[in-house]
């Protein structure tokens, strides 16, 4: 089946003729138009613009130029937080509904000279700031695995979109987790790079400091390839590193021997759902049998990081989203009587419920009288935070561990209680927050619902969570399966 | 209690707009004058997902600031938001440094009425973005917003509460704005706002320790208005303590048509800006070689300059202090030394006199002069070499402004040199002397004041080309008959 053919087999077809860039577009739109109604996993689609890409790449695909172009034609989708000129950029929020970027994210620029297809913009929560896509201006996504199921989040729609398998791969962005958590719940792979490897300018930003773009797709080898075209010094990012991309897919082959894998014991204790826990340790044998070994490890510190991040993140995005402000773009409300009022009604009307909590607590913990007890303290945790993992580098190579201690929930069952929320994120956050890669990969089922094995490397090695991830997908197939449903239409 | 003497202190945050092409975060041009919203980018705009990228030319300055002022030169400097909302602040913060600022602790010497130096205290100078301006006029009801400013590269210079006096303050105004022209880092252009001053002040009970409650006057844009603006609110502050009132803390503003301070907010309204370190901004690590680099691009400040003045080219305190005020000045001054070759007091006495002058009254700058200083260099030779005398130099030079020429073709072509013919002078005064027989006899008589009488009718003759020694010893010999 054309849709389930991974980045490299469509590189190849599109190069021995089986089908066109335009082709392949059509046959990813139509799946999308089939399935998406009850998915909800974009928010704009860009048919017309699409098509005329693909057509594009018809036309380089016969050249030359092909040759070190590994993506060009294939399509894929945006976030819907990277700027793209000339289509809507909400964020997932009514704040952003109208606005159309003047300019192209650093990212989206970089995916289009690859050749790449946009097909749309995904959905997520808004303004990346929730763990089940519920908090969409636009609607909450839905898992294909069972749809009364939340697909994770903030990623959620990108997430989804690939397990239904409506594209290939899709970008995602990931502040505490919301690249990998998504991947798990629906069952696909997600890597979130070193801070500062994939340019953050014209990502509508979250919370600055932890926010990192990121490749989701069915396999380890997709998203080498994927983050491959993202990655690179931009000198537009003052936080970006000067620092030469290495082959991401050098490793993939490389056999395991001597990969010491860390389980740190605070990642299996309380809160684990035993069916994740089991799916994590068959996924772990499966490495072992690669050549890997298991170390026992502690990150003691584990249990400060939610709320570190519950300190850090609000400060910066209550920030941040000040520029929200109904003056300049957005949404702004209606016959506005004075400044005063302007402010609180555009701002009142433009963000969600979840979006005025954090930058409540982010205005909260800034404030005079508070910014030592809270803000300065929850940055001293976060040195903490990155000491245990410097600690544990030097015993293992990588960190593994559930990426979410359930299984995807129901649609409204979190949603009234945002602690149990935040807690959903609790084995994510810490590489956020010490700027370390991570990956979430697929790792069997429980009760019918995907879990994820996420791992965490030392800074700059993705290469080797890539080449982990894509020697467990060499023993096993959990990252080629999809539901039933996604089948039917070929 | 009746306090028979106050004190007077005064700090002083002064914001220069330094001289970069481009913003401090953007890449957008910073000249004034554009069309609104012609030089504002995304990044200027605060558009969704833009950031800031730090503008190191900015650095340079803010760093030749430092240096000049002795301060320590931070290693880390650390960015930060300061966080509040108004429609011309397009991110909703400004991008400032709180802790970690660029330039530490410094100080300058300000130049006292009566001769006396004294050292001022700066306590900080940090980099900030500019916000933009809101047009409250002709928008029927709607503010317009012009966003050409906004990311305008500031550097805000602090001082400690040394300023004793409204003069004092505006000497140190002064000062400052000599020194950031001296570098180069800023055209202090007060009109358009490059250059503007806030002053907290406050009084107390002459011997008591603790400071008074200050009042900050915000954005006085010249030094009369500092002096106006320091002096009516010491006055205002002094009458309300003395009435039993209290002074309390708030930002006030000075009016210059009524010459009061008003006030604008209390600090009960003031906002909680919420700093924090700018997450989009990595501390900036400023190292030795570029501190290095930067010290070798310092001018010669104009202390040095001044007591160079004094010592090498042998000038009053008054006049060096006078030539140094400003480096155009100075440098059309040794200009003039260098390509005149004679003495360094005439050349002082003709720039600060008879150049200034004619500056002043066509509001000319020195930069613009259009005499220029080679050219005043040649007609100050002529004054040196006799071929002209002091009154006649005045004559060629008022020529020379009007664009006639050069000194020497206006001395040549109107036959301005001095007679300094012996014979033909000797003839010519013994004609002048027979011309006026009865004042010969007076003369000889005793009444010696008539030589002066004499002089006055060979000068008429000569139409002042005569050169004034010879005349007298000449006519000297002669009445003696």
């Amino acid at each position: 089946m054309i849709f389930q053919r991974n980045l490299g087999e469509h590189a190849a077809a599109l190069r021995a003729g089986e089908y066109s860039s335009v082709e392949l577009t059509q046959h990813y739109l139509e799946r999308i138009s089939r399935y998406d109604r009850r998915l909800n996993s974009f928010i704009t689609l860009c048919a017309d613009q699409a098509l005329a890409q693909a057509a594009a790449a018809d036309t380089l695909l016969a050249t030359d130029a092909a040759q070190t172009m590994p993506l060009l034609g294939i399509p894929f989708a945006h976030k819907d937080l990277f700027c793209t000129q000339g289509l809507r950029t909400s964020s997932g929020s009514k704040m952003l509904d109208t606005f159309i970027s003047p300019y192209d994210a650093t990212v989206v620029e970089k995916l289009a000279q690859a050749g790449m297809v946009m097909l749309g913009k995904t959905n997520m929560d808004e303004f990346a700031m929730g763990s089940s896509n519920e908090t969409s201006f636009y609607g909450p996504v839905r898992n294909p695995w069972q749809t009364e199921r939340v697909p994770g989040g903030s990623s959620g729609g990108s997430a989804a979109a690939v397990a239904a398998r409506l594209v290939p791969a899709a970008t995602g962005t990931d502040t505490g987790g919301s690249i990998r958590q998504p991947a798990a719940l629906c069952g696909i792979t997600g890597l979130k790079p070193t801070y500062g490897s994939v340019s953050r300018y014209g990502m509508i930003a979250f919370a600055s400091s932890l926010d990192q773009a990121g490749p989701m797709a069915p396999a380890a080898a997709d998203c080498a390839q994927l983050l491959q075209a993202m990655a690179g010094f931009d000198a537009r990012d003052s936080t970006s590193l000067q620092r030469e991309v290495p082959d991401y897919s050098a490793t993939l082959h490389t056999p395991l021997n001597g990969v010491r894998i860390g389980l740190p014991k605070e990642y299996f204790g309380e809160g684990l759902e035993s069916g994740v826990a089991l799916q994590v340790e068959a996924a772990l044998k499966l490495l072992v049998a690669a050549g890997a070994t298991l170390v026992d490890i502690s990150l003691p510190n584990t249990a400060l990081a939610v709320p570190a991040y519950y300190v850090v993140a609000p400060a910066e995005c209550s920030s941040n989203l000040s520029r929200m402000d109904g003056v300049r773009f957005g949404h702004r409300c209606k016959n506005p009587v004075d400044l005063e009022d302007l402010y609180k009604r555009s701002r009142g009307e433009g963000f969600g419920a979840e979006v005025k909590r954090r930058i409540m607590i982010g205005t909260y913990v800034l404030s005079a009288g508070y910014y030592d007890a809270y803000y300065l303290k929850a940055q001293r945790v976060r040195q903490l935070i990155c000491d245990d993992f410097r600690h544990a580098f030097t015993m293992v190579d990588v960190i593994a561990g559930p990426t979410s201690p359930t299984t995807a929930f129901k649609l409204g069952d979190k949603a009234d209680d945002p602690v149990t929320m935040y807690l959903s994120d609790i084995y994510t956050i810490a590489a956020n927050l010490a700027g370390l890669p991570g990956i979430s990969l697929p790792a069997g089922f429980s009760d019918g619902l995907p879990v994820g094995l996420q791992l965490v490397g030392n800074y700059f090695s993705e290469g080797q969570l890539l080449q982990l991830g894509h020697q467990l997908q060499q023993q096993s197939d959990w990252h080629l399966q999809l539901p039933e449903e996604y089948l039917a239409w070929q | 209690m009746a306090v028979t003497a106050w004190e007077v202190v005064i700090g002083c945050e002064i914001h220069v707009q330094l001289a970069t092409q481009s913003k401090i975060f953007s890449g957008a041009a910073t000249a004034f004058g554009a069309a609104p919203n012609t030089q504002a980018c995304a990044v200027d705009l605060g558009l969704p997902g833009v950031l800031p990228v730090l503008n190191g030319e900015a650095v340079r300055l803010a760093v030749k600031f430092g240096l000049a002022i002795d301060a320590h030169i931070e290693p880390h400097a650390v960015f930060a938001r300061k966080n509040y909302f108004y429609p011309d602040l397009p991110k909703g913060y400004q991008i400032s440094q709180l802790e970690r600022p660029i330039v530490g602790a410094g100080h300058v010497d300000i130049l006292l009425e009566e001769g006396v130096r004294k050292r001022i205290g700066i306590t900080r100078a940090h980099l900030e973005e500019d916000a933009g301006k809101s047009l409250h006029e002709d928008f029927h009801g709607m503010t317009g917003i012009d966003l050409n400013r906004a990311g305008t590269p500031l550097l805000e210079i602090v001082s400690e509460p040394d300023l004793r006096s409204a003069a004092e303050a505006a000497a140190y105004m002064r000062k400052i704005h000599q020194l950031v022209r001296y570098l180069g880092i800023s055209d202090g252009n007060m009109q358009e706002g490059s250059f503007r001053c806030d002053a907290n002040v406050s009084v107390r009970p002459l011997g008591q320790a603790e400071l008074g409650t200050r009042a900050e006057i915000k954005n006085i844009n010249s030094f009369r208005f500092v002096e106006q603006a320091v002096n009516y609110e010491v006055e205002r502050q002094i009458a309300l303590l003395e009435s039993g009132g209290r002074v309390v803390q708030e930002t006030r503003l000075y009016d210059p048509d009524r010459g009061e301070t008003r006030s604008m907010r209390s600090k009960e309204e003031a906002n909680d800006y919420r700093y924090f370190p700018d997450p989009d901004l990595l501390p900036l690590a400023i190292d030795a070689n570029f501190i290095e680099a930067v010290r070798a691009t310092l001018p010669e400040l104009p202390e040095a300059r001044c007591q160079r003045f004094i010592q090498e080219l042998g000038l009053l305190e008054y006049d060096a202090n006078t030539l140094t005020a400003s480096r155009p000045l100075a440098d059309y001054f040794e200009a003039v030394c260098a390509a005149a070759k004679c003495d360094a007091k005439l050349c002082a006495n003709w720039v600060m006199g008879t150049l200034s002058a004619a500056l002043n009254r066509d509001a000319i700058s020195v930069e613009s002069s259009p005499v220029s200083a080679e050219a005043l260099a040649e007609l100050l030779r002529r004054i040196a070499d006799h071929t002209i005398s002091g009154k006649i130099a005045k004559q060629v030079f008022d020529l020379m402004w009007q664009g006639e020429g050069r000194a020497d073709a206006i001395i040549a072509d109107r036959g301005l040199q001095q007679i300094t013919d012996n014979s033909a002078l000797e003839a010519m005064i013994a004609t002048t002397i027979d011309a006026y027989p009865q004042q010969r006899d007076e003369y000889r008589a005793g009444k010696e004041k008539l030589f002066g009488f004499f002089v006055g009718q060979v000068m008429k003759q000569t139409k002042g080309q005569a050169n004034p020694a010879l005349v007298n010893e000449i006519l000297t010999i002669k009445l003696k008959g």
